[in-house]
């Protein structure tokens, strides 16, 4: 065996050694989410809010904290899908291709995303604090709408980037005007990819707790409005585990399992649909 | 009926230009929104001092960061250290070597470890790390540690940016041309050559890039770093000390920082910070991943 033969060994070891480190990472943090977690859960866990003591291990359950993370991520993600679509519709319909602002606003949002949620978790609290309101369930919506907007905008703009141009120019020589060629034909086609961005985004905003710190507060009531503060699931996790008591701590093993489960149900969903539906499109 | 329909025109355009190009403002506002409120302790004290110095005793107005950002280049470049190599690794193998079945696989599990919430990388510090590193890796060095440590949340940091790392890499090296190698193979190199004298020498500046987006990502996690990294306010010693990063000061300290003066000033100083390295580091990195053909 010659060296060359030698050293590709070696690589191809180390690499097919990375992966598997990587695979191994995943399933242990699978592995012990449910180990600890499923022992933990109960019915009660799910479908009870706290009731007095529950911090201290008394009777009680996480469903305050679950219909919380679905009101604040359906809310973040609808506001910025509403923000979302209209801004990459114009990147990729009103400007023309190579267009220098779409360039600066295509960049602006890869920077964006970037950003910690903790940082927009801390301006969300200067706005907040700015308009003199406090911490509810509507200033969760709005601070984690920005959080999850660059990772909106970049998904759906990827996909209408490849709505071929010949299709614009037909919309457009049939008579219809830009809006009517955005929103009939470019919103349609590109309808899989909106999808598939949206239950992203509905991943990301359910899972975001450094955002949601600042704004929405916290509390063991089921929210009925958006002026009241809302508690959900990753930070009634790390408000569990940061009891000295065993019995509060097994609670927040259980709440990170719900919420694992959550979180990866959307995004199987997430994978299907986007299959699912790119059938209806003209390729 | 024509004219309503263009008044509709015009008003939907109009409109959907004024969100499009607030949203391409939105970087600065939330720069400016941060810089305006820590703008009371920039007056007050000289950045030098404020950057450097190591005494945090908010009560008496000592507002020293020096020990939080040693904490945040502690456990960043740790995370870096043992994250880039197998990132960079598997990118290679699932870009040049892997079957179509093992790239099936490792798509989604790439997809699924990314889309893991931070809390629960957490809980799984706290649960597996924690006691790892308490009960086996500091005795087996003869000290004695809590094992809410650097080296726990450089560890859980890791496992965080590998999936954005693979995913730029893989990017990067897709986007070297097929001809290149295929010209490389046909002169005799082997694959590993073609790799290593063809494919990395043109994809080096892009996983450059790549890299620097993960160091980034890890300076800006929050939840999971608060959980394991111990917050001792003291710049740390070694892998086996406590650290404090900014993010976990800012999240740690947002209840009471209105009852003390300054204080809400100092942590949105800390956040502007913090945004400001993001900044910079993201740019860097997109304007070469730009110059490589728009890989996004």
């Amino acid at each position: 065996m010659n060296w060359r033969k030698i050293e590709e060994e070696f690589f191809l070891v180390m690499m097919r050694l990375a992966s598997l480190l990587i695979l191994a990472a995943f399933l242990a943090i699978m592995g012990t989410v449910i180990y600890y977690g499923l022992p933990a859960l109960s019915w009660e866990m799910i479908f009870s809010a706290p009731k007095g003591g529950f911090y201290l291990g008394k009777e009680g359950g996480v469903a305050n904290a679950i219909v919380g993370t679905f009101y604040l991520a359906c809310g973040a993600t609808i506001v910025s899908l509403i923000i979302g679509l209209p801004v990459t519709l114009v990147l990729n319909v009103f400007l023309k291709r190579g267009s220098k602002l779409a360039e600066f606003i295509r960049f602006s949002f890869d920077v964006l995303w970037g950003v910690p949620s903790i940082v927009y978790g801390a301006f969300g609290f200067t706005l907040m604090l700015y308009m003199g309101m406090r911490a509810s369930l509507l200033w969760g919506i709005i601070t984690v709408a920005l959080v999850v907007l660059p990772a909106m905008c970049r998904a759906i703009d990827e996909v209408m980037r490849m709505i071929p141009g010949e299709l614009q120019d037909a919309s457009l020589s049939v008579g219809a005007n830009k809006c009517e060629t955005a929103f009939k034909v470019f919103a349609r086609q590109a309808l899989p990819g909106i999808v598939t961005a949206t239950l992203i985004s509905f991943g990301r905003a359910a899972g975001d707790a450094a955002a949601v710190l600042f704004t929405t507060g916290f509390t063991d009531a089921v929210p009925t409005s958006l002026a009241e503060p809302a508690a959900t699931l990753p930070l009634a996790i790390f408000f569990q585990l940061g009891t000295p008591f065993p019995e509060v701590q097994q609670r927040a093993y259980a709440s990170a399992l719900i919420l694992t489960a959550l979180i990866l149900l959307v995004s199987i969903a997430a994978r299907l649909t986007g299959s699912r539906l790119s059938k209806y499109v003209i390729k | 009926m024509a004219s309503l329909r263009k008044i509709k025109e015009r008003l939907t355009c109009s409109a959907m230009m004024m969100l499009t190009i607030a949203s391409g403002l939105l970087l600065f506002v939330i720069s400016l929104g941060l810089l305006l409120r820590s703008r009371e302790i920039l007056e007050m004290k000289p950045i030098m001092e404020l950057l450097t110095s190591s005494v945090w005793k908010p009560g008496r107005g000592e507002f020293g960061f020096w020990p939080f950002i040693a904490g945040s280049l502690w456990v960043t470049l740790l995370s870096a250290l043992l994250a880039v190599p197998v990132s960079l690794l598997c990118a290679v193998y699932l870009s040049e070597y892997a079957s179509r079945t093992v790239r099936a696989i490792a798509g989604p599990v790439l997809d699924m470890l990314s889309g893991i919430p931070s809390v629960v990388f957490g809980i799984w510090g706290v649960l597996a790390l924690v006691p790892l590193v308490k009960d086996y890796i500091a005795p087996m060095t003869g000290r004695f540690s809590s094992g809410y440590t650097v080296l726990t949340a450089g560890i859980v940091l890791a496992v965080m940016i590998v999936p954005l790392i693979v995913h730029v890499a893989l990017s990067v090296l897709r986007s070297v041309g097929n001809d290149l190698r295929d010209a490389s193979l046909s002169v005799g190199a082997t694959r590993w050559q073609t790799v290593k004298l063809v494919v990395l020498r043109k994809a080096v500046p892009g996983l450059a890039a790549a890299v620097v987006l993960g160091i980034s990502r890890a300076f800006g996690e929050t939840m999971a770093v608060i959980m394991v990294a111990g917050n001792v306010a003291k710049a740390p010693k070694g892998l086996l000390s406590p650290a404090y990063p900014l993010p976990a000061l800012i999240a740690n300290n947002y209840g009471e920082m209105l009852s003390i003066p300054l204080y809400d000033s100092a942590l949105m100083f800390a956040a502007f910070l913090l945004l400001a390295v993001v900044i910079i580091f993201n740019i860097a990195a997109r304007l070469i991943l730009k110059k490589m053909e728009n890989i996004r």
